[in-house]
C-alpha cells in the first residue's frame, strides 16, 4: 500500500504494509533521530508530532498518517537546537538516547502550556522515561529555557 | 506485536461490519493495546474517518465517539464542566500525554481489561455505550458480555447531576493499578466502582453512605503480582472511604 | 582558561540533543542480514533435534545455525581483564540450555520479517529437565547446571562445577567471634536483594561485516572494545588479528554493556556468510537475557557497646549468579569490601561468600556491581542498631564511620589518603535539616514525614589489572588529537579527559580533538567499567600531556637554536624568557615536515590502589499509612569524590543513580514463575522511576583531594547508586518502627505490616 504523508513540510511517499508502524516509516525516511526503546508503548523514545500532537510512532500505524503532517526533530532542528543548548549546559542529555523523543515532547508541551509548573511539566513529560539522568537536570534545563523565553519575549 | 495483511480505512461503518464479521479483523483504536499482543490480523479496520473522535455535548447526555483519545477526555472543557475532576483523575496515571494521545476511549472500552480506569471511571456514571449493530445498551451490562463482531461507536454519558470522585493506588505513578475506585453520588443513592481487583470493574450501590465500606469489602478481590487479595480489600474500604470523603467535600 | 571542576558542557551535547545519527542501530549499513534468535521456553532442558525444512523455505532466510553448527570452546562473556575471573562456562550455541532464552538457533535473513517468520516455523524437540530455580537451595544440589566436561575456571575462585558453586571465599580481620561475645548488643539479620534490570534506554544491539581488508569489523555499543575482541576471539575460534571493534556512541550501560551479549551472533552470522550483519534485541529480549545485577542474600551480625562503639561486623553473602558465571565472582568481592571499610573501629569482621549457578538468567555487571547489595544490607542494619540503641542513626556513624588516614584493614589494608565522609555527614544533616525532621512528624492529612539516612563507598577502577592508555599527537596548526580507548557511554568521559587535557596543555578545549573507541586505533584501555575511568584513563592524560609538553619544549627550543634548559613552554609558544619566540603552531607544522620528530607521546597507567570515594544519602518520605504508599520527597546527597573534573556531569551523574537507587528501592525486581520464565519483561511490568515518581534530589560535592587521581579526583559513576535502599528502609523504619530486610518494599508490605499491629 502506498501513503503519502507531509513529513518535516515535505510530501513523502512511500510503500507500507498493513502492519508497518510509523516509526518504521519514519527510519526508512532517513529521520534517523526518532528511537525506539520498548514494544509495548511506554518509553516515549519514539514521540514524534502527528498533526501537532505528541504520538508514539512505534502504535500509529503508517497507514494511519497517510494524508496527515508528521514532523520529527529533523524538521525542527532550530527549536532543537535553542531548547538542546539549555539542555547541554546542564548535562541533562547524558547518553542522548532519549532526547530526540524528549525534546519533542517538551516543544510539544509549551505549545500546550506556555508557562507551566514543576507539577504541571512533570506531568505532561511523564511519558518519556530516562534511565540516566534522574530528570532533576531536565526539569532544571526547561525552566532556564522558558524564563529565557519570556526573557526573550520583553 | 500483531501482525496484519490487510489495512482498511472504512469509508462506512456498514462496511466496517462487515469486515469485521470475519473472526480474523480487527478494529483499531489507537494501536498502543493492540501492539501487547500477538495476533496475526487479517484485516485491521481503521475508523477514523467515521467522525467518531467528537465529544458532543447535548442537552441531557454528553456523547463520546469511539476514536476519541484519552487525552481528549482528560482536556475536555464540556466533561470537566459536567463531571469535576472525574475524567482527569482516571487517565492522567495512564503512561503519558503521547501515549494518552494514541489509545482511544473505545479501545479501552472492548478490550474491558481488569486494570482499566477508564472502564472503572465510566461506569461511577449512567453510561451506555453504542454498538453498531446492538444499539445502546447500558456499560455495566455490555463490559461483561464476551467480545463479539459487533463494533462499539460511542460512549454516552448522562448528565444527571451525578457527582464522582476517583482514586486508585499504583506501585509506581505510571504503573498499572492495584485497586481502582470510582464512588458517585445521585441523589441519595450511591454508585461504588472497584476495578483491577485484579478482574475488571464491578459496580455496586446503596442509599446508605454509611454502608459503602462494608460493601466495598464484600467485592471479589484476587491476587497477581501487583497485589494480594488481603492487600485489595484492604485498599477498597480505603479508597472508598477517602472517595466518600472527596466527594462530601471534606479534606482527603 | 582552566576547564578542570567547571560545569563544561559534553562535547558531543549539540549532536545528541538535535538528534543526529550517531548510535549503533543508524549507522548500520544497509543491505545488513537481519538477525533474530529462537530462545528456549525452558529453564533447562536438552536440544534433541531442530527441524530446520520449513524455516528454510521462507523467503529472504539466508541461514539458520544450530548448536551443531557453532564452535565448541567455553568462554565467558563477562568483560573482563584476561585472566578471567568469571568461569569459561559458555558456547555460542550449546545443546544444554540453562535458562529460559537460551539461545537454541540464530536466523539470518534479509528481513526482520522474514527472520522472524522463520523462527516462527523452526520445530525443536526439547528434552525438559527439571531446573533449579532457587538459589537458596542449589549449593550441592542433584540438580547440576554445568556438567559438562570443558567447563573451566582460569583463575582460583574456589569454583566447583559439580557443587554448583561458581566461586567462595572467606576474609577475617581479628577475632570475629571473640569480639561478638564481648560486645553488649548483637543484632542479627538476613537481607534479600533482588535482581534488577540495568533498563538503559538503548537495547543491545550490534552489527559486524567484512571490510576491505578481508577483517571482521563489529560496531557494537559497548563499554568494553577491547575486551570484545578476544571474546570474539575465544567464541569464534578466530585469530584477534582478525578482528576489529568499533564503539560509536552509547545509549546507556550501567554495566549491562561490559558483558558481551549481542555481539557474538552477528559476528558468528557473518564469518558464516562473510556479509554484513545486524541483531537489535528487543526490550523484552534485554530483560529476559540480558546481564542483570546478582540477587542475594545477606546474613548480617552486627556486635555493639551500648554507647554505640561498634566492635564487630560479620557478613555472609549468598549470590545467585543464574545459568552462567558472568562477573559473580568479582561482584561477590565487593559486598563485603565496601561495606565493612566504611566502619574504621572495627576491632574485627568477616565476610564470606558463596557464588551459586542456578536455571535463572545469568547476571553480570550493574552500577555499584555488589557493593550496594553489601552497603543494604549493612547500612540497613547499622539503622536497625541505631533504632536499637535509641541512637540518632547519624551519630552512630559519626562514632564509627572510617576517616582520613586509617588503614582499611577490610579493603585490602589501603591507606584511606583521601577521606571527607565526616565532612559529607556534616553537610548532609545541614542540606536535610535533620536535626529538626528526625525522626518524623505526622502531616494533617496522616502520612508520616520522615528522614532515613546511609553511608555509602565504592572504588576507584581495579587495583592492579586496570590499564587505562592515552595518545596525544600534535597535529600542524597547533591542535592536538586525544585517542583514548575507555568508552564514553553517555558519562561523558570523552569530556572530562580533554578537559584535563587542556589544562594540562594549557590550551582552549577546542584544539582538542577527540574520538570514540576503534580497537585498530584506540591505545589499549581495559574499558569503562568499575568506575575507573576518571581515575585510571585520567591519571594516563596527565601523564601523556607531562610527557607531550617536555617533547614541545625540546623540539622547539631546537628550532629556535637554544639549549633546552633555557627555555619555557606554556602552552600557546616556546619562548626564551625576554628573548625569542616560536609559536605552538610552527612547531606542529615543523614536526610533519621531512624529519622524524612527529609529536606524540602514549602512556598507560595503573594504579596499584583504588582510593575510595564517599557519599552520605539522606531520603526524606512521605508515607501514607493506609495504602502503605512511599513517596521519596527529597533525596540529600553530599559526594566525596575527591576533585570534581565536571561540576554538571558529576551532579547528573549523581541524581541518576540515586534515581535507579529509589527504583531498586520501591518497585524495581526482577520476579520468574515457578517455571522459571521471567515475569516482568517489558517496561509495561517491571517499572523503571518516571518523572512523577521522584522528587527532588538534591547533590553538593564535598571534596577531599586524592594525591594518586588526576587533578585529586577520584570516582562517581558506580558509588552514588548505593545510598537509597537503606536510607529509604531507614526512613520508613523511623516513620513507622518496622524494619523491612527485603527489597523492594512495595507499598502492600508497608501497609500490611501496619495493619498487623491494628490486629
Amino acid at each position: 500500500m502506498t501513503v503519502t504523508i507531509t513529513l518535516n513540510g515535505i510530501r513523502r511517499t512511500g510503500e507500507v504494509q498493513a502492519d508497518t508502524s510509523l516509526y518504521t516509516f519514519l527510519r526508512q525516511q532517513g529521520c534517523l533521530s526518532v528511537k525506539c526503546g520498548c514494544e509495548t508503548s511506554n518509553c516515549g523514545l519514539c514521540t514524534v508530532h502527528m498533526d501537532g500532537h505528541p504520538v508514539l510512532s512505534c502504535s500509529v500505524p503508517a497507514f494511519r498518517a497517510d494524508g496527515h503532517e508528521v514532523t520529527t526533530l529533523e524538521g525542527l532542528q532550530k527549536e532543537a537546537e535553542e531548547f538542546g543548548a539549555f539542555l547541554a549546559d546542564e548535562g541533562g542529555e547524558q547518553c542522548g538516547f532519549c532526547s530526540p523523543g524528549f525534546v519533542m515532547s517538551v516543544l510539544a508541551m509549551v505549545r500546550e502550556l506556555p508557562d507551566p509548573t514543576d507539577e504541571e511539566i512533570r506531568e505532561y513529560l511523564a511519558g518519556n522515561l530516562c534511565r540516566c539522568t534522574g530528570y532533576q537536570s531536565q526539569l532544571r534545563a526547561i525552566k532556564k529555557w522558558l524564563a529565557a523565553r519570556k526573557e526573550g519575549d520583553k | 506485536m500483531y501482525t496484519a495483511s490487510n489495512y482498511v480505512l472504512a469509508q462506512s461503518l456498514e462496511q466496517a461490519l462487515e469486515l469485521n464479521r470475519k473472526k480474523s479483523s480487527a478494529v483499531i483504536g489507537g494501536g498502543c493495546w493492540l501492539r501487547l499482543g500477538n495476533r496475526r490480523i487479517g484485516t485491521l479496520i481503521d475508523l477514523s474517518a467515521l467522525g467518531l473522535d467528537k465529544i458532543q455535548e447535548k442537552e441531557e447526555e454528553i456523547s463520546l465517539g469511539a476514536m476519541v483519545t484519552l487525552r481528549q477526555l482528560e482536556t475536555s472543557k464540556e466533561l470537566a464542566a459536567a463531571f469535576g475532576p472525574l475524567f482527569q483523575e482516571m487517565v492522567r496515571h495512564i503512561v503519558g500525554v503521547q501515549f494518552r494521545n494514541c489509545a482511544t476511549l473505545g479501545g479501552s472500552i472492548v478490550s474491558r481489561f481488569g486494570f482499566s480506569d477508564v472502564l472503572t471511571g465510566l461506569m461511577a456514571l449512567d453510561c451506555q455505550v453504542e454498538l453498531a449493530q446492538k444499539g445502546r445498551m447500558p456499560l455495566e451490562e455490555y463490559a461483561r458480555l464476551s467480545p463479539d463482531r459487533d463494533i462499539l461507536t460511542a460512549v454516552v454519558v448522562k448528565k444527571d447531576g451525578r457527582k464522582a470522585a476517583y482514586q486508585s493506588v499504583r506501585n509506581a505513578s505510571t504503573d498499572l493499578p492495584v485497586l481502582t475506585c470510582a464512588l458517585s453520588r445521585k441523589g441519595d443513592l450511591w454508585r461504588l466502582v472497584l476495578g483491577a481487583r485484579p478482574g475488571k470493574a464491578m459496580a455496586a450501590e446503596t442509599d446508605d453512605a454509611g454502608r459503602l465500606e462494608e460493601l466495598a469489602r464484600d467485592f471479589s478481590f484476587g491476587s497477581n503480582m501487583r497485589g494480594s487479595e488481603e492487600y485489595r480489600r484492604h485498599l477498597a474500604e480505603v479508597l472508598t472511604r477517602r472517595a466518600l470523603a472527596q466527594l462530601e467535600g471534606e479534606q482527603v | 582558561m582552566s576547564y578542570v571542576s567547571k560545569p563544561i558542557r559534553k562535547r558531543d551535547a549539540m549532536s545528541l540533543v538535535t538528534g543526529k545519527p550517531v548510535y549503533t542501530g543508524d549507522l548500520c549499513p544497509a543491505g545488513a542480514l537481519q538477525v533474530c534468535l529462537l530462545r528456549s521456553p525452558h529453564a533447562h532442558a536438552l536440544v534433541e533435534s531442530v527441524d530446520k525444512t520449513a524455516a528454510l523455505r521462507v523467503p529472504g532466510v539466508v541461514a539458520i545455525y544450530t548448536w551443531e553448527d557453532a564452535p565448541q570452546s567455553r568462554f565467558t562473556t563477562a568483560g573482563q581483564t584476561w585472566p578471567e575471573p568469571s568461569p569459561y562456562d559458555r558456547l555460542i550455541l550449546d545443546r544444554r540450555l540453562r535458562c529460559v532464552g537460551d539461545p537454541v538457533a540464530i536466523i539470518a535473513a534479509e528481513t526482520e520479517e522474514s527472520a522472524q517468520k522463520a523462527r516462527q516455523l523452526l520445530k525443536v524437540k526439547y528434552q525438559v529437565l527439571e531446573p533449579l530455580l532457587d538459589f537458596t537451595k542449589a549449593l550441592d544440589n542433584p540438580i547440576i547446571v554445568h556438567p559438562e566436561e570443558n567447563f573451566r575456571a582460569l583463575c582460583d575462585v574456589g569454583t566447583d562445577a559439580a557443587r554448583n558453586l561458581c566461586s567462595q571465599e572467606e576474609m577475617t580481620v581479628g577475632d570475629v567471634e571473640g569480639e561478638l561475645a564481648q560486645s553488649e548488643v548483637v543484632l542479627e539479620r538476613v537481607y534479600h536483594s533482588r535482581a534488577n534490570s540495568q533498563a538503559m534506554m538503548e537495547t543491545f544491539r550490534t552489527y559486524s561485516y567484512i571490510d576491505e581488508y578481508g577483517r571482521l569489523n563489529v560496531v557494537s555499543s559497548t563499554q568494553v572494545p577491547f575486551h570484545v575482541r578476544r571474546i570474539l576471539g575465544n567464541a569464534l575460534e578466530m585469530s584477534r588479528r582478525d578482528i576489529r571493534i568499533v564503539k560509536p556512541r552509547i545509549g546507556g550501560g550501567f554495566g549491562a554493556k561490559q558483558s558481551v551479549v549481542s555481539e557474538i551472533f552477528p559476528a558468528f552470522v557473518t564469518k558464516m556468510t562473510g556479509r554484513p550483519a545486524y541483531i537489535c534485541y528487543t526490550r523484552q529480549e534485554s530483560f529476559t537475557n540480558g546481564s542483570p545485577r546478582h540477587e542475594m542474600e545477606m546474613r548480617v551480625r552486627i556486635g555493639a557497646d551500648r554507647d554505640g562503639t561498634i566492635r564487630v561486623i560479620d557478613l555472609f553473602a549468598l549470590s545467585n549468579a543464574g545459568a552462567y558465571g558472568d562477573h559473580g565472582p568479582t561482584t561477590i568481592g565487593l559486598v563485603g569490601h565496601k561495606a565493612l571499610s566504611l566502619y574504621g573501629t572495627l576491632k574485627a569482621a568477616r565476610f564470606g561468600c558463596q557464588v551459586v549457578y542456578t536455571n535463572t538468567m545469568g547476571a553480570g555487571a550493574y552500577r555499584g556491581y555488589g557493593a550496594t547489595q553489601g552497603i543494604f544490607a549493612v547500612e540497613t542494619a547499622v539503622n536497625e542498631l541505631a533504632a536499637q540503641l535509641g541512637m540518632d542513626p547519624c551519630l552512630l556513624r559519626e562514632k564509627n564511620m572510617v576517616r582520613q588516614g586509617q588503614i582499611m584493614a577490610t579493603y585490602y589494608n589501603e591507606p584511606c589518603n583521601s577521606c571527607a565522609l565526616d565532612r559529607c555527614m556534616e553537610k548532609a544533616k545541614k542540606m536535610m535539616n535533620w536535626e529538626e525532621k528526625y525522626p518524623r512528624r505526622v502531616l494533617e492529612n496522616g502520612h508520616i514525614r520522615s528522614v532515613g539516612v546511609a553511608m555509602a563507598m565504592q572504588g576507584s577502577g581495579i587495583s592492579g589489572v586496570d590499564i587505562g592508555s592515552v595518545e596525544i599527537r600534535l597535529n600542524d596548526d597547533g591542535f592536538y588529537t586525544l585517542l583514548v580507548g575507555c568508552t564514553d557511554m553517555g558519562t561523558g568521559c570523552d569530556t572530562i579527559l580533554s578537559q584535563m587535557a587542556a589544562d594540562c596543555l594549557e590550551c582552549d578545549l577546542d584544539r582538542i580533538a577527540v574520538r570514540g573507541v576503534d580497537t585498530d586505533q584506540s591505545p589499549y584501555d581495559t574499558g569503562s567499567y568499575a568506575s575507573s575511568t576518571t581515575y585510571i584513563t585520567g591519571m594516563a592524560v596527565v601523564r601523556t600531556c607531562q610527557e607531550l609538553r617536555e617533547k614541545i619544549l625540546d623540539m622547539g627550543a631546537q628550532m629556535m637554536g637554544v639549549p633546552v634548559e633555557q627555555a619555557e613552554f606554556d602552552g600557546r609558544r616556546v619562548f626564551v624568557p625576554g628573548g625569542k619566540e616560536i609559536s605552538l603552531a610552527e612547531i606542529g607544522s615543523a614536526s610533519f615536515e621531512g624529519h622524524n620528530h612527529c609529536l606524540s607521546s602514549c602512556i598507560s597507567h595503573s594504579s596499584p590502589i583504588s582510593p575510595p570515594p564517599f557519599m552520605v544519602g539522606m531520603a526524606e518520605i512521605d508515607l501514607d499509612p493506609e495504602t502503605g504508599a512511599v513517596q521519596v520527597v527529597d533525596y540529600a546527597a553530599a559526594v566525596d569524590c575527591g576533585t570534581v573534573v565536571n561540576t554538571n556531569l558529576a551532579r547528573v551523574q549523581t541524581e541518576g543513580g540515586i534515581a535507579q537507587g529509589i527504583g531498586m528501592t520501591l518497585y524495581e525486581e526482577v520476579l520468574h514463575t515457578p517455571q522459571g520464565r521471567l515475569v516482568n519483561d517489558s517496561f509495561l511490568q517491571y517499572k523503571i522511576p518516571s518523572r512523577l515518581d521522584l522528587g527532588t534530589i538534591r547533590v553538593e560535592f564535598e571534596s577531599s583531594y586524592e594525591p594518586s587521581g588526576p587533578f585529586g579526583a577520584k570516582s562517581i559513576g558506580e558509588l552514588v547508586i548505593n545510598t537509597p535502599a537503606p536510607a529509604i528502609l531507614g526512613a520508613i523504619l523511623n516513620a513507622t518502627g518496622k524494619a523491612f530486610h527485603t527489597l523492594p518494599v512495595k507499598p502492600e508490605d508497608v501497609a500490611m505490616a501496619l495493619l498487623e499491629d491494628k490486629k
